[in-house]
């Protein structure tokens, strides 16, 4: 077998690992999923009259404006959940730095990368997974998408995408981390990004600074490609800057979690 | 003893050595933790370094298993060039480190068959070593749970157990067991016995005299980073003085006359005895047999006390074993 086979092997030894991982102990991916669910039921039912008749539609009336808001909101809330649920990668890497097991692989003649890449590939498993259960649960507050089934398609590569670009830049975290606590709480500022953009309300109800940070910041035109192939919204350039996004951050995390790990650490 | 050596040195003749290793420096920073280090290891042979902690030895070990790179010097493990071709020597190898290198959210089972899998073993081949290996280390009942619910002792044994799945020619075992209660020790330096019988070559880490002079067909005293001294356990008892012939007299008039027949003896009043330095060797006890029966002195108990590690450690560098701090505290 050549070397690519062995890696592609490890990658997926690995993969097994990180998923009986996950299956050992659901608490995490529960918590996970959990977070996104009680934000978007929070913001249909608390907040979502009034934000949804602020946002000028054509129904009127707190109930059409609920359901208006319910489709704002929902694509920041897959975005979310995409970015929460990384956060859950940060913390497994970096309690596996933690644990003597690693030091053996490094001893072991297996493709060094296959450990990241098994964390990377369980991490996106565990992301579309809890996207589609969240994605579930908002059709059945109101989400109502306009989408056909390329649409579909196309939207879950963007997740994928996204995921797969978070999923690196969290095993850097969590690599750099010196603890689990520590790696935790890294990832949280991509929880906070959709707020600063146009995930909840349209970023010209901002004011300027805020709106000139909220309409360059990366998330928004991945919010907005996800609204446009959702609900049919007008995408024009957001698409090939999420994709510009995304491919960035992957390869910067990539070469930063790939030198974090050679880099072996010293007890 | 003497057989078994005998036959391990014959059958390591034909086969290159196991470990060599010339000028190994490792510092960080100003702090120099190896400071030019030479091992020789033979095949088939177990070689343990001891020394206090922070004498390098860990260091020692993560050089030798490819986890850090040394500085300076070459290293040769298992015929392969460590830092030409690293992976090589990977193949060839297996540690069982310190720290519990399980993972702690796999049952024991599955961690043998990770293993496996990251060895490229063939499914079935897999489970056939996996069961083996738990037959091996009395680990059948607990294969089905995982590490958090074993003793001190079954983890060391998964861990020991995980690192022979590669089939290794060489294995590393860095303080195997430290922190370990004595019954569980002497279960570990079997299951260690029993590997080199395999023809495997062992390199030791420990900081217990004991375990040494137990285990190792060589003995190398690494203190600050430097070698301070290598050979086999007898070799290095005799280095130093220490050994002495005690006798022991039913009278003072006895202990009186011995006094005067051997000079330089150190005699005790009270217990009536009189310590005469020497090696203990035959000759030199036959001699003094001698001197005894022509000057016509009675003993009542004769015995010979040969310096051990302990003596040879504090003698080298100056300071008490680990273990004799530890007994001081």
């Amino acid at each position: 077998m050549t070397t690519i086979t062995y890696a592609v092997r490890d990658s997926r030894t690995m993969l097994r690992r990180n998923l009986r991982h996950m299956m050992r102990y659901p608490s995490l991916t529960l918590m996970l999923v959990g977070i996104p669910i009680v934000f978007l039921l929070l913001f249909v039912y608390v907040f979502g009259g009034t934000l949804g008749a602020g946002l000028g539609g054509a129904s009127s009336g707190p109930a059409g404006g609920r359901a208006e808001y319910a489709n704002y909101v929902a694509p920041a809330i897959l975005l979310m959940t995409v970015a929460g649920a990384v956060q859950g990668t940060a913390i497994s890497v970096s309690m596996d730095m933690t644990e003597g097991i690693i030091d053996r692989f490094r001893t072991m003649a297996i493709s060094r990368a296959s450990v990241l890449t098994g964390h990377v590939v369980g991490s996106m498993i565990q992301t579309l997974a809890s996207t589609a259960v969240v994605t579930g649960v908002a059709l059945l507050v109101g989400f109502r998408p306009t989408a056909g089934l390329p649409e579909w398609i196309a939207t879950i590569g963007v997740l994928a995408m996204v995921a797969l670009a978070l999923s690196w830049l969290s095993v850097a975290f969590g690599l750099v981390a010196k603890s689990p606590e520590t790696a935790s709480n890294l990832p949280m500022f991509l929880v906070l990004l959709p707020f600063l953009g146009s995930g909840f309300v349209p970023t010209d109800s901002m004011p300027a600074a805020l709106r000139w940070f909220a309409e360059y910041q990366p998330f928004t035109p991945i919010i907005e490609t996800l609204r446009g192939l959702l609900l049919g919204t007008p995408i024009g350039g957001s698409a090939v800057l999420a994709v510009a996004w995304s491919a960035g951050i992957a390869l910067l995390s990539y070469l930063w979690a790939r030198g974090l790990f050679n880099r072996v650490r010293v007890r | 003893m003497n057989d078994r050596n005998g036959a391990r040195k014959m059958g390591t003749a034909s086969f290159p050595s196991a470990i060599v290793a010339t000028g190994v420096r490792k510092s960080y920073g100003d702090h120099v933790v190896l400071d030019g280090i030479d091992l020789h290891v033979p095949a088939g042979t177990i070689f343990s370094l001891l020394g206090p902690n922070g004498a390098g030895k860990t260091t020692t070990v993560q050089i030798l298993s490819t986890l850090i790179g040394a500085d300076s010097g070459e290293i040769h493990i298992a015929g392969h060039d460590l830092a030409r071709d690293p992976d090589a020597v990977r193949t060839s190898i297996g540690v069982t480190g310190q720290f519990s290198a399980v993972d702690n959210l796999l049952t024991g089972e599955e961690n043998l068959l990770l293993m496996a899998d990251l060895h490229h073993l063939e499914r079935r081949e897999g489970r056939r070593r996996t069961a083996e290996l738990l037959e091996r280390f009395d680990l059948v009942e607990a294969a089905k749970r995982t590490p958090a619910t074993y003793s001190g002792g079954m983890r060391r044994r998964l861990d020991l157990a995980m690192t022979l799945v590669g089939d290794p020619r060489v294995i590393f075992l860095d303080e195997p067991t430290t922190g370990l209660d004595p019954r569980t020790r002497r279960t570990m330096w079997q299951a260690i016995r029993d590997l080199v019988a395999g023809g495997v070559t062992i390199f030791l880490t420990t900081q217990y005299l004991e375990e040494a002079d137990q285990l190792a067909d060589r003995i190398a005293l690494l203190d600050h980073g430097k070698l301070v001294a290598e050979g086999t356990a007898d070799e290095l008892k005799r280095l130093i003085p220490g050994g002495h012939v005690s006798l022991r007299f039913a009278d003072p008039a006895g202990l009186d006359m011995a006094a005067r027949t051997f000079p330089g003896s150190t005699r005790d009043d009270d217990a009536l005895t009189l310590q005469i330095p020497g090696d203990g060797g035959v000759r030199s006890l036959r001699a003094m047999l001698n001197h005894l029966d022509s000057a016509a002195i009675d003993v009542e108990e004769l015995s010979v006390h040969t310096p051990d590690l302990d003596d040879v450690f504090l003698a080298l560098t100056g300071r008490p074993s680990e273990k004799e701090k530890e007994s001081v505290r």
